[in-house]
């Protein structure tokens, strides 16, 4: 289990932070996504795995509005 | 008066873009006007941004004066919205009203308007008191008419008074002539008119582009709603496209002065007409934005090429989308209507800026569409947008996921002059009352307003052009359907308040904000009524919780109304602020605040007027202003709690539909928030139980919100708030607020 914006979500291993926004439908582009208080760049959202446990932040910045 | 015709056999053969068929009866539509009054003035270009005067014209009296722009102006209001408001307090007493004639429009560009190297520098703000709210409305617009009445010599032009005759206010701000004329057969619907008078007030060919229109439609004669075209001329096109300065019925005003068009011929544009204090400042960062857009706009937003419609596809996966009236969140059919398929629609073989130099180019625009409805059935035009506001209100809320179907109702908006925000939220309305049995067929005259019935939706916008049958009563703006449906007996009063989503008067701009409480405040809490470009906070809030507490709310409702206002002051598009980032952005303290754009603006604004400010100035600058505009609201009678008060539906499930559509969510809230069992509960007492926890907590938002804004519990600024700000130099605003302090 990972908490991702304060919030469940199953974990699986191997689970990179691609896995999370597919899980969660986030398709907004322009993410600043920190996992346990470390930024992932956009770059590696392939390739980065999440531990079991971990804290996930996936902040959308303000858009259109 | 006369409409120009067009032969729909002739469909095929004429070159849309061009428009030329409306030509053909301009020169006796020329011969037709009569100078009524002109004067001549000494053309000025501004200086650090100012031009130090504004021009005040009564199209009643004929009056045509010059004001200077006092210091305190420029330190207390700044500009843009700013000198609007000032105009507008000094012309109406508390007992004004929106069609008397002391009502002013004030148009005003802000300092740092016209610049062309930075991105989202055309704007104009718009101020009057509006027909729907009865308090000052305020409406950014793009369109080339605000940069160029001020390099025509004037930071503000205000219009009071009211005409007996259909009148056209031409500035020519190359020869410095002001003429009032009257243009007794002038077409009515913008998209003709812009385009006949564009031609007819240009010298040539080359001065096309040197000639910008304000107007508005038919339908703003009849209705409350109605909108401002400002136009821009199209130079790849060849034709004149426009901006909207839509909210709050300044159209309708307009029309009640009997104002046909505003027309300006300004200067050739170029770089320097600003004349700014620190010239290479603004080169350098304008080059930094437009590598930056030119470089990441392709991976982050694609406004280039989708324009705001990028998000549909995102609010529909987010379940925030309005659909039926903001009941839902979400419909299947979005992808008919998402940004892949305006991408196709949408001419992309162009950059479509509506300033010179906004490489973020995200106005839109469909070419060849033929009309299936209305006056103008056969013909064959080009439809500005449809940004993400007219596609989900338009669109969506109403049910309507007919492409071609949302472009004509968008089209017809335009060009009828009515605010397609409003126009939406309204019509989704009317199609929930249809579906509740609070209207049928007999009450609306035959129409049949069920969902996504686009046929019945356009019938009832001609009906408010021509303001005939029940169109005329929708042109009312939801709050006084309400009253009148009410009035009627028609349905349960408690059900048609909880649905009709405005606040003051002011209908809602397309968000679904039921689940997040800081966007509840974003629209509520606000000085002119409910509209997005004040707080957008539904990612922050909602999705993101990055903001847990009340106070982390309030504070959200403190800082982005005041930094928003402040595009305002100045003559700035919000887009280029947060619709793309630099590439780094994400490695900043606080990177939804996109800090080097903010630095951008502090940049900006320093080397325009060479007044140094800091990004904590920026925000100071704006709470003046804003803090102004509430006390203006409580001399017109209203700008207390108790009109803050958001309609339910935008805080909660109004029905058992809405509740068992999201029930998973709603019954684990009352287990985490409330504290209790839902086993066993019907849905009327679960939904009872929302009810009452949603509007304490938004209660309590209240209170965070006003004591952080420095306002009582009541929501009236206090006199330390007031001295803080400086505004304890005006007595008057003093003088309202005493009254309102126990
Ligand atoms: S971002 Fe779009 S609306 Fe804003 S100034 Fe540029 S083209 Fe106009």
């Amino acid at each position: 289990m990972i908490l991702v914006n304060e919030e469940p979500l199953g974990w699986h291993e191997g689970m990179t932070v691609r896995d999370i926004l597919r899980a969660r439908n986030y398709r907004f582009p322009m993410l600043v996504i920190h996992v346990n208080e470390v930024l992932v760049p956009k770059k590696d959202y392939d390739t980065t795995l999440v531990p079991d446990g971990a804290a996930v932040k996936v902040i959308h910045l303000i858009s259109g509005g | 008066m006369s409409q120009l015709v067009f032969d729909p056999s002739k469909v095929m053969d004429i070159d849309y873009t061009q428009r030329t068929e409306y030509l053909e009866g301009l020169e006796a539509i020329k011969a037709a006007h009569k100078v009524l009054k002109e004067i001549t003035y000494a053309p000025s270009l501004p200086d650090k941004g100012y031009t130090n005067r504004t021009l005040y014209v009564n199209v009643g009296t004929h009056e045509i004066t010059e004001k200077p722009v006092t210091q305190q102006m420029k330190d207390v209001f700044i500009g843009g919205r700013g000198f609007g408001l000032y105009h507008l307090w000094n012309a109406v007493k508390p007992t004004t009203r929106w069609n008397d004639p002391e009502n002013e429009i004030v148009i005003s560009p802000g300092p740092v308007a016209g610049i062309t190297q930075y991105a989202g520098t055309g704007k104009s703000l718009v101020v009057s008191l509006s027909p729907q709210t009865d308090i000052p409305i305020d409406s950014n617009v793009g369109g080339f008419y605000g940069p160029l009445l001020k390099f025509s010599g004037f930071d503000a032009l205000e219009l009071q008074g009211k005409s007996d005759k259909d009148i056209i206010l031409f500035i020519d701000g190359v020869k410095g002539i002001i003429r009032i004329e009257e243009a007794p057969t002038d077409p009515v619907d913008s998209h003709v008119l812009a385009e006949v008078l564009t031609h007819m007030y240009a010298e040539n060919e080359k001065d096309l582009p040197n000639i910008s229109v304000v107007s508005t439609g038919a339908a703003a004669e009849h209705s409350l709603i109605g909108m401002l075209n400002f136009s821009f001329y199209d130079r790849r096109r060849k034709c004149v496209r426009f901006k909207q300065a839509g909210r709050g019925g300044i159209g309708t005003v307009f029309r009640d002065k009997r104002i046909r068009a505003l027309v300006v011929r300004g200067p050739k544009v170029a770089g320097d007409l600003n004349h700014p204090a620190d010239p290479e400042t603004i080169a350098k960062t304008g080059i930094k934005y437009h590598k930056e857009i030119r470089e990441n706009d392709g991976t982050q937003c694609m406004m280039r090429r989708n324009g705001t419609a990028h998000i549909v596809e995102i609010m529909d996966a987010y379940d925030l989308l309005p659909v039926h009236n903001f009941q839902f969140g979400s419909h299947p059919d979005v992808h008919k209507i998402d940004s892949s398929y305006w991408q196709q629609r949408c001419t992309q073989h162009t950059v479509d800026g509506c300033w010179y130099g906004c490489s973020m180019a995200c106005a839109k625009g469909a070419d060849g569409l033929v009309l299936r409805t209305g006056p103008y059935k056969g013909h064959m035009v080009t439809v500005d947008g449809p940004e993400y506001e007219n596609a989900a209100g338009l669109g969506s809320n109403c049910g309507v996921f007919d492409p071609d179907y949302l472009l004509e109702l968008n089209f017809y908006c335009d060009t009828y002059g009515i605010c397609t925000i409003t126009y939406g939220t309204l019509t989704a309305f009317v199609m929930e009352c249809y579906q509740r049995g609070i209207l049928n067929k007999e009450r609306t005259g035959g129409l049949e307003m069920t969902w996504g019935n686009a046929e019945a939706d356009l019938e009832m916008m001609h009906q408010m052009a021509r303001g005939e049958g029940f169109g005329k009563i929708a042109g009312l703006g939801v709050k006084k359907m309400k009253e009148h449906f009410i009035k009627n007996g028609w349905g349960d009063p408690q059900l048609i308040n909880d649905i009709g989503m405005e606040n003051k008067g002011l209908e809602y701009s397309q968000y679904m904000s039921k689940e997040s409480l800081a966007q509840q405040g974003g629209y509520a809490l606000t000085n002119k009524g409910p509209q997005h470009d004040e707080a957008w906070l539904i990612f922050m809030d909602m999705v993101n919780k990055q903001l847990p507490t009340f106070e982390d709310k309030a504070e959200a409702l403190y800082y982005f109304p005041l930094f928003r206002t402040w595009f305002g002051l100045n003559g700035f598009c919000k887009l280029p602020w947060n619709d793309v980032v630099p590439a780094d952005n994400a490695s900043q303290p606080e990177p939804h605040k996109v800090p080097e754009h903010v630095q951008n603006y502090v940049d900006l604004f320093s080397a325009t007027t060479g007044i140094k400010i800091t990004k904590e100035d920026l925000i100071l600058q704006s709470a003046k202003v804003y803090n102004f505009q509430r006390v203006f609201n409580i001399r017109m009678g209203k700008g207390l709690r108790l009109h803050d008060a958001a309609p339910y539906r935008s805080l909660g499930p109004v029905t058992k539909e809405e509740y068992e559509s999201r029930a998973e969510r709603y019954d684990q809230q009352i287990v985490t928030e409330m504290g209790l069992d839902p086993a066993g509960k019907t849905t009327e007492e679960k939904m009872a139980l929302h009810r009452e926890w949603r509007t304490g907590r938004f209660s309590k938002l209240m209170d965070s919100v006003y004591t952080r804004r420095g306002w009582t519990l009541d929501g009236v600024p206090t006199l330390e708030r007031l001295k803080e700000l400086g505004l304890d130099a005006f007595p008057e605003v003093v003088d309202v607020v005493k009254q309102h302090l126990s």
